[in-house]
């Protein structure tokens, strides 16, 4: 480290992706997603799109919760908000999709604050509680507020076009939801390398010192409900985007307790646990379904009780993995990690 | 030159008096000590002085400003760092990232300047790790833990972190609340060393909260006997070990147990 140039050394050091085998194997990733819509069918590109919206909200609520500490029950309505304001402003104004993808977030950021600000006087449970009623209020608003919302019937958006493109499959849409996820993990990482995020940490850590470090507690708070609603308004836009039509039964408080069920099996207050969880999330319940399809066809009567089991044994997959991983999906990738690096020589 | 002048400072937790009308002034550059007995309202003088703890009555004069009603975040920004009793370090971070938000307050990079990073954020970043390296790491000689998380230090060493963390907020005055408890003779010398050359080579002024009676009396320009929340005495080194106030209610007893 004393060697050599200074500023060289500690720039490498400070750098996400220093060694050439780690860029090596971003290399790969990036080549993996570009490759995949040309051999996968459309049901992998519809798993693949619905599970790269998950990555997004759970970044966000990552943020919030897994870094800064404030458990939200509301994420389901940031993300509904943001898939409102986007077929709102696509249906009655016209606006053209990737303009509507940054304004949902903008609209989604703006309630967050709303909802944040109780934070300067609250916090824990109680905190906790706010963003449950809020999650309670934006539900009523979706069902009630019909002229604006169309009411439990939602809302229907014609297929998104992008440079004169018509998106209107799940392989064109895959292109947007890979940009946005990269984008969004991109910020996500570039916050945590930075004062903001240290900022975050710290009020997660020990809010009373952290104030006494000179962070003011409230305005990175309110930060904090901003930078997540405001990718869960851009997740919701990409759910309109990609489904083409909403109704309030979209984002129900089951759904924000899947959010955090995310960061908390992928591992608190890490990006990529949040990526893990999304993935893991999305993606074993429709595991599970397929296995149960295939019992179906041997005992067709047993599936009245082995539906409902589905659900049984995720929720039994979770307790299980928290029970033995409190640290979460990203502490066994280290651990894999690290294993493959001595691999050859450990023993 | 008076940096800090405290006047008629009154705490009360329900009928607990645990300051009463307490006044001092601590002078540019020197090493100011408080001891006092357990309980003897130590550690909340330093948390009135941070803005943790709000006083009932009297007032905080820092470098001529009126600093009572400040909330903490801005009273760090104007120069007061500190050390806690039971450290408390963030454990969640590395220890060159806990150093790192020592400086907070004196970044600049904005909500986009952070999300875009290349840029404003990185030059800033770079410079800070750089500043921190140079003039911290080195000096406390923590190069070899940088980047391990605190929780995995020794509590020695969890102590040394603090102490970077609080040079890190680039203070005009340094509160220590017992530094050197808990730490073998060793650690309690480095740390010592560490004090010493803060004071001298960084102009820094430095109120230290300690029960360790023999570096007390080595390092402090001056110290406040404090008993029962009451002030009892002031003075030189010299002059405190021969007060008869400090015999009887502190240094008597120590004596008698010790
Ligand atoms: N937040 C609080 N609520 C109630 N009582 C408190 C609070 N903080 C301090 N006290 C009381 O004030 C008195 C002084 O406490 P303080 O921590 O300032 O003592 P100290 O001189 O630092 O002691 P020590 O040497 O043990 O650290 C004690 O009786 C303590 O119980
Ligand atoms: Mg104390």
């Amino acid at each position: 480290m004393r060697i050599g140039d200074y500023k060289e050394s500690y720039a490498a050091d400070e750098a996400v992706f220093s060694t050439p085998t780690s860029r090596f194997w971003l290399g790969v990733l990036f080549a993996a997603m570009a490759a995949f819509p040309f051999f996968a069918g459309d049901y992998l590109l519809y798993m693949a799109n619905i599970t790269g919206i998950a990555i997004v909200a759970a970044l966000g609520l990552n943020i919030l919760t897994g870094a800064t500490g404030q458990i939200s029950l509301g994420h389901a309505a940031f993300i509904g908000i943001g898939a409102y304001t986007s077929a709102i402003l696509t249906n009655r104004f016209g606006l053209p999709y990737l303009l509507c993808l940054p304004l949902a977030g903008l609209a989604a950021a703006f309630f967050g604050i709303l909802v944040g600000a109780p934070s300067m006087r609250m916090k824990g449970l109680y905190l906790c509680i706010t963003t449950l009623a809020a999650q309670v209020i934006f539900e009523f608003l979706f069902v009630h507020w019909e002229t604006l919302t169309g009411g439990i019937r939602g809302l229907n958006v014609p297929a998104p076009e992008v440079f004169g493109l018509k998106i209107d499959s799940e392989f064109s849409f895959y292109w947007i939801t890979a940009v946005v996820v990269i984008i969004a993990a991109t910020v996500s990482r570039n916050l945590f390398r930075t004062r903001m995020g240290r900022a975050f940490i710290a009020i997660r850590d020990r809010d009373i010192s952290a104030e006494l470090m000179g962070i003011n507690l409230f305005r990175y708070k309110l930060y904090a409900f901003a930078i997540s609603s405001f990718l869960a308004g851009i997740a919701g836009s990409l759910w309109v985007g990609h489904l083409r039509s909403i109704t309030p039964e979209h984002f129900p408080l089951h759904e924000s307790i899947r959010y955090l069920a995310m960061i908390i099996v992928g591992g608190l207050g890490n990006i990529l646990g949040a990526i893990y969880g999304a993935i893991f999330m999305t993606m074993i319940p429709e595991l599970l379904q397929s296995v149960l399809k295939y019992f179906e066809s041997m005992f067709p009567q047993a599936m009245a009780f082995l539906f409902p089991l589905q659900t049984v044994v995720f929720g039994l997959l979770i307790v299980v993995f928290l029970v033995f991983e409190p640290h979460g999906l990203a502490e066994i990738w280290c651990r894999i990690k690290n294993f493959f690096r001595l691999w050859p020589f450990k023993h | 030159m008076p940096i800090l002048e405290v006047n008629n400072l009154r705490l009360a937790f329900g009928g607990l008096q645990v300051l009463d009308d307490v006044s001092f002034t601590v002078n540019e550059g020197e090493i100011y000590a408080i001891i006092g007995p357990n309980g003897a309202g130590k550690t909340s003088i330093l948390n009135c002085l941070g803005g943790f703890y709000r006083q009932q009555a009297g007032d905080i004069i820092f470098t001529g400003n009126d600093i009572s009603s400040l909330s903490p975040d801005r009273r760090a920004a104007l120069g007061l760092a500190r050390t806690f009793q039971n450290i408390a370090l963030f454990h969640g971070m590395t220890v060159l990232d806990n150093i790192k938000l020592g400086s907070h307050a004196h970044l600049k990079s904005g909500l986009l300047d952070t999300l875009l990073y290349w840029g404003r954020a990185h030059r800033e970043e770079m410079k800070l790790r750089e500043e921190i390296e140079r003039e911290i790491i080195d000096f406390l000689e923590i190069e070899h833990i940088r980047k391990q998380p605190v929780s995995t230090l020794a509590y020695g060493l969890q102590k040394r972190v603090e102490l970077a963390r609080a040079l890190a907020m680039r203070p005009k005055i340094l509160l220590l609340d017992e530094p050197v408890a808990g730490m073998n003779a060793e650690e309690t010398e480095d740390m010592v060393r560490f004090i010493l050359d803060i004071q001298e080579e960084r102009d820094l002024t430095i109120v230290i909260i300690e029960h360790d009676m023999r570096m007390i009396m080595d390092i402090s320009d001056r110290i406040m006997v404090l008993n029962f929340g009451c002030k009892i005495a002031e003075g030189t080194p010299g002059e405190i070990q021969k007060h008869p106030e400090v015999l009887k209610a502190y240094l008597g007893e120590k004596r008698k147990h010790g």
